[in-house]
C-alpha cells in the first residue's frame, strides 16, 4: 500500500527536483565525492549487485546526477535513500531492512553458529576422558627433558 | 562436418559412461572381475573421446566456422587466436563441455592408479565419477549443445544439430565476439583453474561414497585421496586468487572482491574443502570424526555442483552470470538426488563409523581443529544464506532484496578474526593432550614479541579497532609459525648436529604436509594484511579536471596531461588519458587509464592505470571526458594501501600448497594408524605428549 501511495508523489518530486535542481546548477554543486559517498550505499535498481557509485551504465550516471541535485536541494542521506527505496523497492539497499521475512537473514546464521557451537561443546565433552593415572614424576621429567623433540619426532614418524 | 564429428564424440562418451556404470554394478553383483575391468577401460576412454570433442570445438572457433551457433556467439574474425581458443569456455555451452572435459581427465587419471590394495573400491569410484560425468554430458547434448548449427528457413533462423526440412545452412559473415570482460589474460587461466578445482573434488567424493557402499570404514579412502584433495584445493584457491586479480584489473571498481553471489558460489566449496582438509587430519591421527568427514566431503561435492548451477543456470543475474539458460531444474534435481543418496548411505553406515579416540583436554589440537571447523562452517552458513535469501524473498514476497558486502563483512569479520587467532594457537597444541600450562609455555615467547608489534602498530597511528586486532593477530600467526620452524630445526640441530639450514630443509622434507601447511598459514596472513589494508584504509576521490589540472589524494598528486582516442583493428575504440603521478611532490611516473568501447557488443570497459608498490597502489580510472579533450576529463582515483600483499600472500599460499601436495619419494606407510592403536594406551600416550 505504502509503495503505491508514494509512487506518484515521488515521481512528481523527482521531476520538480530535476527542474529546480538545474536552476541551482549555477551555484556550487555538491562534489563527485559527496555524491559517491551516498551512491556507494545504494544499489543499482537495474544491474544486479552493483553499487550506484561504480555502475558504468548511462542510466546510473543519471541517477548519480539526481543524487547531486537532491543534495543541492539540501536533502539528507536518509531522505535520498528513502526516495530510492520508495521508487524502486528494498533492493536498492545494500542489505535488507530488518522487518518481516527479512529478519531471517539476520537471525538464522547466528542461530546456526550457536547451535553448531553447542553441538561441538557437547561432543567434546563426551570425548573428554580424564588423564590416566601415570606416575607424575615420569611425566614431569618427560616434559622437562625433551618433550618437544619427542613430540615432534613421534609426529613426524606417524604422519 | 567437424561439428558433427565433435557431437558424435560427445554422444559416444555419454554411451560409454552409461555402459561403464552398468558394467561396474553388474561386475560387483556377479563378482565378475572382467566386467569391472571393462568399466575401468570405459572410464579411461572418456578423456580421449572428450578431447576429440573439445579439440573439434576449438578447431571450429579458430577457423571461424560461424555456421556453428556457439562459434558465432562467442568469437569473431577480429579476435586474436588465443582468445578464439579461450572462447571454448567463454559461453554457456562451451564452458559446460570444458567442465566435462576436465572431469574426464581426472576420471581417466584415477583409473591409472595402482588399485591392487583397493580393488573393492574401484567399481564404485567408477560409478560415482561416471554418473557425474554422464549428468553433464546429458545437459550438454540435450540442452546446451555447442555444436548446433544455424539454419535459415521461411520461419527465420533456427539452430539445431541436424538440418530441419525446408531450410538452408545459414552462415553469418562474422560472429558477435567474446564478451569484452573476458578478454583479459586473467580470464585465460582463471576459469580453467576454478573448473579444475571443482572437478577434482569429485575424486575424493567418489572414494568416500565407495567407502560407504563397500563398508570399508577405516581411513583408507582418506589416505588415498589426501593428495587429490590437496590438488583440488590448490586449483580452487588459484582460481579464486586469479578471479580476484581479474576483478581488480578489469572490472574497474577499485576492489578485488565484491561478495557477488557468483564469487561466493566458488568460495563455498573452498570453505567446506578447507574445513575438510583440517578435519581429515584428526581422523588420520586419532581415528575420530569419521561421520563429520563424510558430511564435509558430501557437502563439498554438492557445493561444487551447486556453484556450477548458480553460475550456469542464470538463477542469479550478476556481473558474472554471462550465460542464462533453462538447465536450472535439471541441476536442481541432480543436486537433490546426489545429496540425499549420499546422506542416506552415510546414515546406513552410521554405526560402523563410530570414532575410536578420546582426548583429555579442551585445548588439545583435536578440539582446536574442531573449533576451526565450526568457524569455517559458520562462514559457509553466512555465505549460503546470503546467496539464497534474495531468491527466497522473491519467491515468498515477490520483493527482491540485495544482500551486499555490509552484511557479509559484519557477519564474517569476527569469524575470520577467530580463524586468525586459531592459526596462531592451534599449531602449538599437542594432539590429545594440551593444558593451559603446556600451551602457555609454548606460546609465551611469540606472544610477547607480538605485543611489541602491537605497540608499533599503535605507535604508527593506526586507530581503527578492526585493523589493530587484525594486524596484531597476523603478527602473532607469523611469529608462531616462524617460531615453529625454528623450534623444529633447532631441535634437530641439537639432536643430530645438523647445521640449522640443513635441519630446516630435512625437517620440512620429512613432513611436507605439516610444513607446507605452515607456509600456507603464512600466505593467508600476508593476504589478510593486504585485505585489512584495502578494506580499512582505502580512500578515494573523484573529480573533473581540465588538461594541465591536478587532483590530490593523501600524499599523492596527479596531473592530467592529455587524452587521445583511436580505433583499433580488433574492433575497439580506445580513449586513453595520460596522467602524471607525484608522491609527496616527487614525480613517480605516468599512468594510462583508458576506456575501451567494443563496437560489436556495444560494451565499454574501464581499464585502470595503476602504480603498484608493496606499500600501496595508486589506481586511476577514466570515468568520463569531454569530446574536446582540453575541456577536461573525470577521473576516479583510489589509494589502496598494502593491496599487493594480497597477491604476494596468494603466491606464498600456492607455494605452500604445492609443498604439501608434492609426491613423497618414500612409500606411504600401510595401515599405520591401526598399528598405533594396537600399542598400549600408556605407550601411545608417551608418544603423543
Amino acid at each position: 500500500m505504502k509503495y503505491t501511495n508514494w509512487l506518484p508523489i515521488s515521481l512528481v518530486l523527482g521531476l520538480v527536483l530535476v527542474f529546480t535542481g538545474s536552476a541551482f546548477a549555477q551555484d556550487i554543486l555538491p562534489s563527485d565525492d559527496e555524491v559517491n559517498a551516498i551512491a556507494k550505499g545504494i544499489y543499482c535498481p537495474v544491474c544486479e549487485n552493483t553499487p550506484l557509485d561504480v555502475c558504468p551504465t548511462q542510466v546510473c550516471a543519471q541517477w548519480r546526477e539526481l543524487i547531486r541535485e537532491q543534495l543541492a536541494m539540501g536533502w539528507s542521506e536518509a531522505q535520498i535513500r528513502q526516495y530510492f527505496v520508495d521508487q524502486y523497492g528494498d533492493r536498492v539497499l545494500a542489505s535488507p531492512p530488518a522487518r518481516g521475512l527479512n529478519w531471517l537473514v539476520y537471525i538464522l546464521p547466528p542461530l546456526a553458529i550457536l547451535s553448531g557451537a553447542l553441538i561441538l561443546f557437547r561432543t567434546l565433552r563426551t570425548w573428554k576422558k580424564p588423564l590416566p593415572a601415570v606416575d607424575p614424576g615420569v611425566v614431569e621429567t618427560n616434559l622437562e627433558k625433551d618433550e618437544y623433540v619427542a613430540r615432534l619426532e613421534s609426529e613426524l614418524r606417524r604422519r | 562436418m567437424i561439428a558433427n564429428f565433435g557431437f558424435g564424440a560427445l554422444f559416444i562418451t555419454l554411451l560409454i559412461s552409461i555402459y561403464g556404470v552398468v558394467a561396474a554394478v553388474y561386475g560387483v553383483r556377479k563378482n565378475a572381475h572382467e566386467w569391472i575391468e571393462s568399466a575401468r577401460t570405459a572410464m579411461l576412454l572418456t578423456f580421449p573421446l572428450l578431447t576429440l570433442s573439445s579439440v573439434s570445438l576449438i578447431y571450429l572457433l579458430v577457423t571461424g566456422q560461424y555456421q556453428v551457433e556457439y562459434v558465432a556467439l562467442v568469437s569473431s574474425k577480429s579476435m586474436p587466436i588465443y582468445l578464439k581458443v579461450t572462447a571454448l569456455w567463454g559461453g554457456q555451452a562451451g564452458s559446460l563441455l570444458f567442465w566435462a572435459w576436465l572431469m574426464a581427465a581426472f576420471a581417466s587419471a584415477v583409473t591409472l592408479r595402482k588399485w591392487d590394495r583397493d580393488r573393492e573400491l574401484l567399481p564404485w569410484v567408477i560409478v560415482v565419477s561416471l554418473i557425474t560425468l554422464a549428468f553433464f554430458l546429458v545437459m550438454i547434448i540435450f540442452f546446451e549443445n555447442p555444436f548446433e548449427l544455424l539454419w535459415q528457413s521461411a520461419a527465420g533462423i533456427t539452430s539445431s544439430m541436424f538440418r530441419p526440412s525446408g531450410s538452408l545452412p545459414y552462415i553469418p559473415r562474422d560472429g558477435n565476439g567474446l564478451n569484452p570482460l573476458l578478454r583479459h589474460p586473467g580470464m585465460i587461466i582463471h576459469p580453467p583453474m576454478l573448473y579444475l578445482g571443482f572437478v577434482s573434488f569429485v575424486v575424493p567424493f567418489a572414494f568416500a561414497i565407495s567407502a560407504l557402499i563397500t563398508g570399508r570404514t577405516d581411513d583408507r579412502w582418506i589416505r588415498i585421496t589426501r593428495r587429490w584433495t590437496l590438488v583440488a584445493w590448490l586449483f580452487l584457491s588459484l582460481g579464486l586468487v586469479l578471479g580476484s586479480r581479474w576483478a581488480y584489473d578489469v572490472l574497474g571498481w577499485g576492489g578485488y572482491w565484491a561478495w557477488d553471489p557468483v564469487e561466493i558460489a566458488a568460495f563455498m566449496p573452498w570453505l567446506s574443502g578447507t574445513a575438510f582438509l583440517h578435519s581429515v587430519m584428526i581422523q588420520e591421527k586419532r581415528g575420530m570424526l569419521k561421520h563429520w568427514n563424510m558430511v564435509l566431503i558430501i557437502l563439498t561435492y554438492s557445493l561444487v555442483i551447486f556453484g556450477t548451477f548458480l553460475t550456469r543456470s542464470g538463477v542469479l543475474s550478476s556481473v558474472h552470470a554471462f550465460a542464462q539458460s533453462a538447465i536450472g531444474p535439471l541441476f536442481f534435481v541432480f543436486i537433490g538426488v546426489t545429496f540425499v543418496t549420499s546422506l542416506a548411505l552415510l546414515l546406513h553406515r552410521w554405526n560402523e563409523l563410530k570414532g575410536e579416540g578420546t582426548m583429555t583436554s579442551m585445548l588439545s589440537r583435536e578440539a582446536l581443529f574442531l573449533l576451526n571447523n565450526l568457524l569455517f562452517m559458520g562462514i559457509l552458513v553466512i555465505c549460503f544464506w546470503g546467496v539464497i535469501f534474495p531468491l527466497i524473498s522473491e519467491l515468498f514476497t515477490g520483493q527482491k532484496v540485495t544482500v551486499g558486502p555490509p552484511f557479509y563483512q559484519r557477519a564474517t569479520g569476527p569469524l575470520f578474526a577467530g580463524l586468525l587467532l586459531l592459526m596462531g594457537v592451534a599449531p602449538l597444541a599437542a594432539w590429545r593432550h594440551s593444558t593451559a600450562k603446556t600451551l602457555g609455555k609454548a606460546i609465551w615467547k611469540p606472544f610477547l614479541v607480538s605485543l611489541l608489534v602491537l605497540g608499533v602498530i599503535l605507535f604508527s597511528g593506526v586507530r581503527q579497532p578492526a585493523a589493530i586486532l587484525g594486524l596484531w593477530l597476523s603478527a602473532l600467526v607469523v611469529l608462531v609459525t616462524l617460531y615453529e620452524f625454528w623450534r623444529g630445526a633447532n631441535a634437530r640441530h641439537r639432536k643430530s648436529g645438523e647445521s640449522l639450514p640443513l635441519a630446516l630443509w630435512r625437517l620440512a622434507g620429512r613432513n611436507r604436509r605439516r610444513y607446507g601447511g605452515y607456509i600456507i598459514h603464512l600466505g593467508v596472513v600476508l593476504m589478510a594484511i593486504g585485505i585489512i589494508g584495502i578494506e580499512v584504509f582505502q580512500s578515494e576521490t573523484q573529480g573533473t579536471i581540465p588538461q594541465g589540472g591536478e587532483m590530490r589524494l593523501g600524499q599523492y598528486r596527479m596531473t592530467y596531461n592529455s587524452l587521445a582516442m583511436w580505433d583499433t583493428n580488433d574492433g575497439r575504440n580506445v580513449a586513453r588519458a595520460v596522467v602524471s603521478v607525484y608522491k609527496n611532490d616527487r614525480y613517480v611516473g605516468d599512468l594510462y587509464p583508458r576506456r575501451d568501447y567494443y563496437y560489436e557488443s556495444q560494451q565499454p570497459m574501464t581499464i585502470p592505470g595503476v602504480r603498484s608498490t608493496v606499500e600501496d597502489d595508486f589506481y586511476v580510472l577514466l570515468v568520463d571526458w569531454q569530446p574536446i579533450s582540453t575541456q577536461g576529463a573525470t577521473f576516479k582515483v583510489f589509494h589502496n594501501p598494502l593491496i599487493n600483499w594480497l597477491w604476494i600472500g596468494g603466491w606464498v599460499f600456492i607455494l605452500g600448497t604445492m609443498v604439501a601436495a608434492w609426491p613423497d619419494r618414500e612409500k606411504e606407510p600401510v595401515r599405520e594408524r591401526s598399528r598405533t592403536r594396537m600399542t598400549s594406551p600408556k605407550s601411545s600416550r608417551a608418544t603423543t605428549v
